[in-house]
Parts: structure tokens; sequence; C-alpha cells
């Protein structure tokens, strides 16, 4: 009963609600400004990757493992305390969205290289013996095979995007976490945390539950 | 004179190996060449050199049309030109069989869709699967595939076709409706460089008959000169292992 009461308290949830409301609205505007951001870079990246003169293809591969083998929270820390130092100031929110989407660039771009590398090669030279374009051929025949491989990892990457967005409440973001602890340490009481979890798992678990199924039905091979 | 199709010196290098051994070729509009010999010979090598689908030695020189064949501005122009078959059919597996050969038209003649389509339904008759035009071509047989890969490459109105095996992978009921679609073919005039293991169809239907061993062209001819009077024993041995086969 005292359980209850600690973490499941009504009056003090009810309470919060405004809070949270206000802090998953901020979430997602931010997991969502920075999953776009990064689908784009990282698409960018991706081409640069596989098919730029060798030593641009050198630097996006550096940038791709650099921002893969970095703490998401290093970096968002370093953008946030240590840019002012060279004059960039940046905002909370814009902080966290440019950390979060110079990651999910890089996670991405690997993402793309590898449902673009599954198209088999015949696919390539069928488009150039037609004489397709190079912007044809990826546009018309390339990404739309691509694009079905890579919605079930892209998916996940966009998940931990929307979990990684709770770092961004070490730099004062007001997001659903930091709402949270700030809704506990008004009331003395862990209640909205635990609310807060609960709103993330019932966010993103249709998601997951999505990916799953994708995979299932790709995995059954409709070849 | 030069051929329509001029070949000349073409020598095509992987690393030491010399996998096209300094190829001369001629061959006149509307001519039929079959391209034969063993495994591992170049005869692949050899025609995608044509449309530059594989890179060759810069000391080479091949001219399609008057036009010769260098990486950059003018490949675009032979590739519209040339046509090609492939063994495994290579069709686009998320578009319809008519939207596989509406694509190349609209893209690059810059075709509009209406046109595009009549074209593609006209040539799917001519080979005879209108009535699967609106199929994926997952749901087709392999014949009927490769027929639809010959009506793809059609649609650019090329005026040369190249055929990599285009029978090899196909189970032996479907060869025939192939052949018969290419043979159709030869007739209109069209230009063609055909690498067959099939020796009816090539003697049935070539003007010309290439035997191909180790990067060379070892012997060409007729029908009759290469598969009744071959002079070469290469060549008398590799015909007597496969006739007999
Ligand atoms: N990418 C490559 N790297 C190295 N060697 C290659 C490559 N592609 C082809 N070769 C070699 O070049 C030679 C000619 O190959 P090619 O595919 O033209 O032969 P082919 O006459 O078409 O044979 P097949 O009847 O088996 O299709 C072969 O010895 C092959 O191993
Ligand atoms: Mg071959």
């Amino acid at each position: 009963m005292e359980l209850i009461e600690t973490f499941f308290n009504s009056e003090v949830l009810i309470r919060a609600f405004p809070m949270l409301m206000k802090g998953l609205w901020i979430t997602i505007k931010l997991g969502t400004v920075s999953i776009v951001a990064g689908l784009i870079l990282g698409l960018l990246l991706s081409l640069v990757r596989l098919y730029a003169p060798s030593s641009v293809q050198f630097l996006a591969r550096v940038y791709i493992d650099i921002f893969r083998s970095l703490p998401l929270l290093v970096l968002l820390i370093i953008v946030y305390y240590a840019f002012p130092f060279i004059g960039i100031r940046l905002s909370p929110f814009w902080s966290a969205m440019l950390a979060l989407t110079l990651v999910s660039a890089a996670y991405t771009a690997e993402i793309f290289r590898a449902g673009i590398q599954a198209i088999p090669n015949g696919q390539f030279e069928a488009s150039q013996a037609l004489g397709l374009s190079y912007r044809h051929m990826m546009l018309d025949v390339i990404l739309p095979q691509a694009v079905k491989i890579v919605i079930p990892p892209l998916t996940n990457n966009s998940i931990n995007v929307v979990k990684d967005t709770a770092l961004a409440s070490v730099v004062a973001m007001p997001d659903l976490l930091k709402q949270a602890t700030q809704a506990q340490a008004l009331s003395a009481n862990p209640s909205p945390l635990i609310g807060a979890a609960i709103i993330y798992i019932l966010f993103l678990w249709p998601l997951v539950a999505a990916v799953s199924r994708m995979e299932r039905r790709f995995g059954a091979g409709e070849s | 004179m030069t051929g329509f199709v001029s070949i000349k010196n073409l020598e095509k290098h992987y690393g030491d190996f010399k996998a096209l051994k300094g190829i001369d070729l001629d061959v006149a509009e509307g001519e039929v060449v079959c391209v034969v010999g063993p495994s591992g010979s170049g005869k692949s090598t050899l025609i995608r050199c044509i449309n530059c689908l594989e890179k060759f030695e810069r000391s080479s020189e091949i001219i399609v049309d008057e036009t010769p064949v260098i990486p950059g501005k003018s490949l675009a122009k032979i590739r519209a030109e040339v046509g090609m078959v492939f063994q495994s059919f290579n069709l686009f597996p998320h578009l319809s069989v008519r939207r596989n050969v509406m694509l190349a038209p609209m893209r690059v003649r810059g075709a509009s869709k209406v046109d595009a389509e009549a074209h593609a339904d006209t040539l799917l008759k001519r080979v005879g699967i209108f009535e699967q035009a609106d199929k994926y071509p997952k749901h087709l047989s392999g014949g009927q595939q490769q027929r639809v890969a010959i009506a793809r490459a059609l649609a650019m109105e090329p005026r040369v076709m190249l055929f990599d095996e285009p029978t090899s992978a196909l189970d032996p009921e479907m060869v025939g409706e192939v052949l018969d679609v290419m043979k159709n073919l030869a007739d209109t005039g069209v230009t063609m460089i055909v690498v067959t293991h099939e020796m009816g169809f090539a003697r049935q239907v070539a003007d010309r008959v290439i035997f191909m061993d180790g990067g060379e062209i070892i012997e060409s001819g007729t029908p009759d000169d290469i598969f009744s009077n071959a002079k070469e024993v290469r060549t008398q041995n590799f015909l007597s292992a496969v006739l007999n086969h």
C-alpha cells in the first residue's frame, strides 16, 4: 500500500500531468527535428561514402566512425559548454538537436550504405545499359528498392534518437525527463518519474512492435 | 571500311591477367554476329566493353555509329543506342512489367507517359507478354521475364542489341520462346551481337560466327565455315565437345 502511495500517487500524478505533457511535446519536437535532419544528412553521407572520389570518401568514413564512437552525452556537453568558448552559443534545444543529428546521421549513413549495397549489381548495370543518368538510376531504380530494406533499421535508429533526447535534460532542456524530475522535487514524491517512464514506454512500444513485425515479414522472404 | 560497330585492338586487363588480348572486330549494320567459346574465354567481357559496362585499356578503340566509346558525355548517346540483354534478366522488381519498359524512354528520351505506354504495349505484344503487363516481374516465368527484358531494351529503339547468354539461366522448355523472339528481331534488321551456347540458333540465324578462346578471336566465318569446316584445332575441339553433348 505504501509502495503505491510512493510510486503511483494519483494526486501527485494529476498535478504533474500538465508539466509532463509540456515535456512530452518538447521531446517529440526535438526527436522529430533530429530524426529528419539526421536522415537527410545521413543519406548524403552514404552517397559520398559510396560514390565520391576516394579522398572525400575517406573523410565521410572518418566522420561516420568518429560520431559512432563518441558518447552522445560527451558530444552534447561539448556543444553546450565548450562551444561558447569559441563564440558559438546555442540554446539547449539547438545544442541537443545538433548533437542528436550529428550522431544519428552517422548511423543513418551506415544503414543507407548497407541498403544500397544490398541491391544486386545487375540493377545498376541494367540501368546504365539503358542509358539512365546517375540521378535517375538512384531515384528510379536503386533507392526505391533500398528504402524497403532500410525501413526496419531506420525505425530502430529513430527509436534510439527519441530515447536519447532524455540526455538533453542535462543541459537544462525542459523535456519530458526534466519536467518529471522538477515535478518530483516540487512534490517530494517520485511518482512523476514513474509517470514519465510510462509515457516513454507507451510512446515507443508501438514503434518497437512495428519493427519486429517488419523484420518478421521481410525475414520471411517474399523474394 | 569500318563497320557500324568497330573494335580495334581491344585489350582488357585485370591486374596482370589479360581477359582480352587485342580483339579486332567490325560488325556491319543489320549483321547478326554470334560469339561462342569456352567459359572464361572473354565473351562477356567483349560485349560489356561495347557499352562501357567494362572499362578497357586506353590504347584500344571501340566506335559505335561513328561515336567513340569513352567514359563521359558521349557515353549517354552510346548507351541509348546500344541495348543489352543479360543472362539474369535484371528486371526492376519494384516496377510492373509495363513500367519496366516505360522507364528509360521517359527518363532518357523524355517521352511522355502516354507515348511511352503506347510504345511499351506495342513491344509487349510483339514479345507476347501483353497480357502480363500489369504484373510484377517475380510473378513471371524465366522465359517471360527475359522477353520483357528484350522489350525493355527495344523500347529505346537501339541500333545495336547485345545479348549475353540470354537463355543460359532458363529451364530448357523456355529456351525456345526467347530464341523465337530473337529470331524475329534478327529479321527486322537490328544489328545483333549474341554470346550464346545455343549452336542451333547460331547456325540458323547468324550471319557470322566468332569463336573465342583465351581472350582472343581464334576463328570467324559463316556458320557453315565454323560448324562444318573449322580450320583451327581449338575450334574443332570446342565444337565436338559441345555438339556431342
Ligand atoms: N572482375 C574481374 N576480376 C578479375 N578477373 C575477371 C573479372 N571479370 C572477369 N574476369 C576474368 O576474365 C576472363 C573472361 O571472363 P568472361 O566473363 O568474359 O568470360 P566468358 O567467356 O563470358 O565466360 P562464361 O562463358 O563463363 O560466361 C575470365 O577468366 C574471368 O575469370
Ligand atoms: Mg560470360
